[in-house]
């Protein structure tokens, strides 16, 4: 166990307890653990701690949460740059010959779309009843040569359902444990990323086109993110990653931590695996309908499942709250939609750029503009919006 | 380290005390407790008039990560909530001691009563919390 390893556990209450709901710690820094095998964040973790940062136990792994001010790092996002410790992913990479097939029958979305060398495909995968395996990336390198990232804390089920289904294939797993990942995000982001690189890699980097990546100098440098800001994620060999982290600092690149990860995505409208949506939903009430490719016709795992749920209508969707009142919405909140019925918040949080909380709630499919939540036993006053909330530092909701 | 001025009194609920001059008592939470919840979004506190008992949750400071209850450290009646948190909860952050939540006058006896800690205590107490 990495117990030991902890500084100190975050208290969301004051009296030592996290914030636990349900039964079940869902705060998504606050998965308890298991054994991490990897060390290749230990280097970034003794940085962590050099920099003042406050560690929390995530998947296994000790992940700061925030080194001087959550809301200071997610401002520092949205108006300049900020750097992530992504280290965390999953780094997959599949090879054979016949791993573009692999990928259209494994994944939902379908992976013809991609021609030009690294791009990139943002998609579910899925399980026989049509129930969310996980979100993750997967970049064409290679006709022979496909790179996934898939989630931290669902590392150990991903390989598992990966590997068994590609041996019908032939195709080669292989886990990229020796490589640590950086995502620098903001508007001056990819400007001071780039002087990471060797001068004949950085105009290359930064002409990079949106979800597009590239090996240059022996990293792969992608212009991906989690933030709704622009911006590079970059894998690198793991001995890189301390000098990569310093120099960005010395270039006004904020240390930034998973506080501040949770408030940026969520304003930019991107799902968590694990509260908006598990194995128990499928994508069509997760907001995730445009992740599935149902055209041309294709047999991928949970096709057959999903093309009765589209037959007959979702009956549940995923929308956007904004909170009228004062105070924070969390996940698992009972949300009140008059006549269309009830349904559950799935992630909430306050959004330092729109100055109130904002959520995503699963709800009726009926649901109309408004509706009620049920926050610490009062019904507050919440609108219906449509998620991003903010999109390159613009708030689109008023 | 956090700071624990040795001349206010504590609670193991992190609420610390201050007495005035006028025989009330102001009260807020330590820095301890305001570095545990983060940037604080929201506080909400209570109305002069309230009558409340020792322990009695009375105020709600809310950070991103969490709410949190406040308990009156002693019984008594409220005689002020302060009113620049309503716009600046992050003055909490900034200076746990200057930012009071609430005034109260002690009933009769609550003071002596109390079950407050001094401030070496309360470090003593930090410290085994771990």
């Amino acid at each position: 166990m990495r117990q030991a390893r902890l500084i100190s556990q975050v208290t969301g209450q004051k009296g030592g307890r996290c914030l636990e709901q349900a039964g079940a710690c869902r705060l998504f820094y606050c998965l308890k653990s298991r054994e991490a095998p990897h060390g290749t964040t230990d280097t970034l973790f003794r940085l962590h701690q050099e920099l003042g940062a406050r560690i929390v136990d995530f998947g296994g792994w000790d992940m700061p949460v925030q080194y001087s001010s959550q809301i200071g790092e997610h401002h520092a996002v949205r108006r300049g740059a900020g750097v992530f410790d992504v280290s965390h992913m999953c780094v997959v990479d599949l090879k054979g010959p016949r791993v573009r097939a692999f990928l259209r029958h494994l994944v939902a979305n379908d992976v013809a779309k991609l021609t030009l060398a690294g791009k990139a495909l943002y998609t579910c995968m899925l399980n026989e009843r049509g129930g969310v395996l996980d979100d993750l990336i997967i970049y064409f390198l290679t006709e022979s040569w496909f790179r996934a990232v898939v989630n931290a804390g669902t590392r150990d089920k991903d390989l598992a359902w990966i590997r068994s289904q590609a041996a019908g294939f032939g195709v080669e797993v292989t886990e990229r444990a020796d490589l640590a990942m950086l995502a620098i995000q903001g508007p001056e982001a990819r400007a001071k990323a780039v002087q990471l690189l060797k001068p004949a890699d950085a105009q290359p980097a930064l002409a990079l086109a949106p979800f597009v990546g590239r090996e240059l100098g022996g990293w792969f440098v992608a212009r991906t993110g989690y933030t709704g800001e622009d911006g590079l994620e970059i894998m690198m060999p793991a001995q890189d990653a301390v000098p990569a982290w310093r120099r960005l600092n010395d270039l006004g690149v904020a240390s930034c931590g998973l506080g501040a990860r949770d408030t940026l995505r969520l304003e930019a409208g991107m799902n968590l695996y694990g509260n908006d949506m598990d194995e128990s939903t499928d994508p069509f009430e997760s907001g995730l309908a445009w992740t599935v490719a149902m055209q041309p016709e294709r047999a991928f795992i949970g096709r057959e499942a999903l093309a009765a749920i589209k037959k007959n209508g979702s009956p549940k969707k995923l929308v956007g709250l904004l909170l009228e009142d004062r105070g924070v919405l969390r996940s698992h909140q009972k949300v009140i939609a008059g006549a269309a019925g009830e349904g559950e918040t799935t992630s909430g949080t306050y959004s330092p750029t729109l100055e109130r909380s904002i959520a995503l709630a699963r709800v009726p499919a009926g649901t109309g503009e408004r509706v009620q939540v049920e926050v610490r036993g009062k019904l507050l006053n919440a609108r219906v919006v449509k998620p991003p909330f903010v999109r390159n530092g613009k708030a689109l909701v008023s | 380290m956090s700071n624990v001025p040795a001349d206010l009194k504590y609670t193991r609920s992190h609420e610390w005390v201050r007495s005035l001059a006028d025989g009330t008592v102001e009260v807020g939470i330590t820095d301890h407790a305001q570095h545990s919840l983060g940037d604080l979004v929201f506080v909400e506190v209570p109305d002069a008039g309230r009558v409340v008992k020792a322990g009695e949750a009375c105020a709600v400071v809310e950070s991103v990560k969490a709410a949190s209850d406040v308990y009156a450290p002693l019984a008594g009646e409220i005689t002020a909530g302060n009113p620049q948190l309503a716009n600046e909860p992050e003055a909490v952050n900034t200076d746990a001691y200057a930012a009071w939540l609430m005034r109260l006058r002690p009933a009769p006896g609550a003071l002596a009563a109390a079950a407050l800690m001094s401030g070496a205590d309360y470090e003593k107490f930090l410290a085994a919390e771990g």
